[in-house]
């Protein structure tokens, strides 16, 4: 199978180099027909897997448990301003 | 004392006869000799290991020991640690620091624990030969131009090595027993939901999964001990999980009435003849020890790679969409709007077998392709669960090799991805199916370490620590040690 790399690439959002998605189309394509193996395997009415044991969702109380850490949560981030994260401006 | 066991320098430690900073200064020690040529370690911090071992001294002098107290255990660079960076071996988290500890490093500090470091492992857990780490590929003590396995290579190097009596790993597709095989020592995952994934570097959530590795099947018992347990902050940790006496489970000395199913899937043509011989002989051992060999089939083995390559990407295309350089990683220079933001600091951060498979999922999720995809691989996905379903009617527990090959060379599989992914072909199926599975050394092929692999029922992690612990009596595969770095061989 044929994949457009840079479409995917670009759902992604991973930038890829001509040389990158040259070296990457035939490997993903590869890949890909390695698993079309999967479509000879009958799966008629078998459910697909949700959880391995078929847990349900469990659910807990709504409250608040966590302090106000907003600094050394922020501490990581590549830019911060008064507390806030910074971009490139989104809107003109 | 370097290739002692946890219990054993437990014991010493419970006498009197060493101190916990004697037992850290010892492996500091071993890691400043050995680390530069194995690469085990990417982050040690020695007056840090050297503190805790002080603390965990002091509180033995007033309280009764914990249970795993002043013992060191390595943890692997994907847990989350609030001392010291947290990488996961990846550009993109370059100098990250984890504003909290995981809900496992929590547990491993309750127990008395002293960590001793960060080990190394391919970026972001993909990968079985810890090549793709951003901070060069770890050796294998048994010969250093070898790969360790992975992804959790450097945990195994480490134990192997005598580095560290004890360590973290996290298996998504194999990730502790391939690694664990490759160098001679002895790693379980737990049933799925069993250990907490909270703070986790997430890779495949419906498969992540972390567990020990460690030198005898007791002191994987003890680790896990310590770290299972239900925690509501991660969504699939089991309620209701049936617990565990977990080390009475390794008192057994035989195997008198235990029925072992062989999986004729899992003795194929291909796989290494020495290996084969390997795993063959350690069932004979079985038999002797009183277990009935029965001969099993898992008839959609043959699907698993090609299941896990569907899910496993799909899943982590979605989970690594949170590296977006907004809040945590690397972002690149001057970027000129936010998607170039997003794409080029991704596309610096994420090497390439990353990218590769957050494309693989990205493709396997996209619009038109998932039902052909995603969809089908979580059918045949319950096809392999129903396979293992039918087997525990008929048996207790299941053996198979861990690896169909040992330890390749660094280079030998790196040009093709699909080579790679088929080495993982004995360990993928169990977590497809959330089963717990233990590698242990049974024999050598071509002077490098065989494993021996043990699936048991869900919730049943006793049913595979006996059997094992039964043939770790009997033989005495685990105690072998390279002798490059001090070991008797």
């Amino acid at each position: 199978m044929d994949i457009d790399v840079k479409k995917v690439a670009m759902l992604s959002r991973i930038r890829l180099t001509d040389e990158e998605a040259t070296e990457l189309g035939p490997q993903l394509s590869n890949i890909i027909g390695y698993v079309e193996q999967l479509g000879e395997i009958d799966t008629d009415g078998i459910a697909p897997t949700a959880h391995p044991h078929d847990a349900a969702m469990p659910l807990r109380a709504n409250v608040v448990t966590n302090t106000n850490r907003r600094e050394e949560l922020q501490a990581s981030a590549p830019k911060i301003e008064s507390g806030l994260y910074v971009v490139p401006k989104v809107i003109e | 004392m370097p290739f002692s066991s946890l219990s054993d320098i437990q014991n010493r430690l419970n006498s009197g006869k060493t101190t916990a900073v004697e037992v850290a200064q010892l492996y500091l020690d071993r890691i400043a000799a050995f680390n530069h040529t194995l690469n085990a370690f990417v982050h040690i911090d020695p007056a840090h290991v050297l503190a805790q071992a002080e603390a965990s001294d002091a509180y033995r002098a007033n309280h009764n020991a914990r249970p795993l107290e002043g013992l060191p255990i390595a943890v692997k660079d994907i847990f989350c640690t609030q001392d010291g960076p947290t990488q996961c071996c990846s550009n993109i988290l370059k100098d990250f620091h984890a504003p909290y500890d995981a809900h496992v490093i929590t547990k491993l500090k309750e127990a008395g624990a002293v960590l001793v470091g960060k080990t190394n492992m391919d970026e972001f857990a993909m990968g079985s030969s810890n090549e793709t780490s951003a901070f060069g590929p770890c050796r294998n003590p048994w010969d250093t131009d070898r790969i360790p396995g992975g992804s959790s290579g450097g945990s195994a190097a480490a134990v192997a090595a005598a580095l560290t009596p004890a360590a973290l790993g996290t298996d998504t597709g194999g990730s502790i027993r391939q690694p664990a095989a490759l160098t001679g020592i002895t790693g379980l995952k737990p049933t799925y939901g069993r250990v907490s994934r909270r703070g986790i570097i997430a890779f495949a959530s419906s498969l992540d999964q972390a567990g020990p590795m460690t030198r005898t099947v007791r002191d994987t018992a003890m680790i896990t001990a310590a770290i299972a347990g239900h925690d509501s902050r991660d969504a699939t940790s089991v309620a209701d999980a049936p617990e565990l006496d977990w080390l009475a489970a390794c008192e057994s000395r035989d195997m008198k009435g235990l029925k072992i199913g062989k999986p004729k899937e899992y003795f194929v043509d291909g796989m290494d003849a020495e290996v084969r011989a390997a795993v063959e002989a350690a069932l004979a051992k079985c038999q002797e020890l009183g277990a009935e060999i029965i001969d099993i089939s898992l008839p959609h083995t043959e699907a698993a790679v090609a299941v896990y390559y569907v899910i496993a990407p799909s899943e982590a295309s979605a989970n690594l969409s949170r590296y977006d350089s907004v809040r945590f990683g690397h972002r690149c220079d001057n970027p000129e709007d936010l998607l170039d933001m997003y794409s080029r600091s991704r596309d610096e951060g994420f090497g390439s077998e990353v990218k590769r498979r957050i494309l693989t999922g990205a493709f396997a999720l996209s619009s038109g392709y998932y039902d052909a995809y995603y969809l089908k691989a979580q059918q045949v996905r319950t096809l392999i669960q129903q396979d293992f379903t039918q087997a525990f009617e008929q048996v207790d527990v299941i053996a198979t090799p861990t690896s169909p090959i040992p330890a390749f060379k660094l280079g030998e599989k790196t040009d093709d991805p699909l080579t790679m992914y088929l080495s993982d072909i004995f360990t993928i199926a169990v977590n497809l199916a959330g089963l717990p599975g233990l590698s242990q050394p049974c024999g050598f092929a071509s002077d490098l370490p065989v494993g021996l692999q043990w699936v048991g029922p869900a919730w049943r992690e006793d049913v595979i620590l006996s059997a094992a612990a039964a043939y770790e009596g009997a033989t005495d595969w685990n105690s072998r040690t390279p002798t490059t770095f001090g070991g008797e061989s």
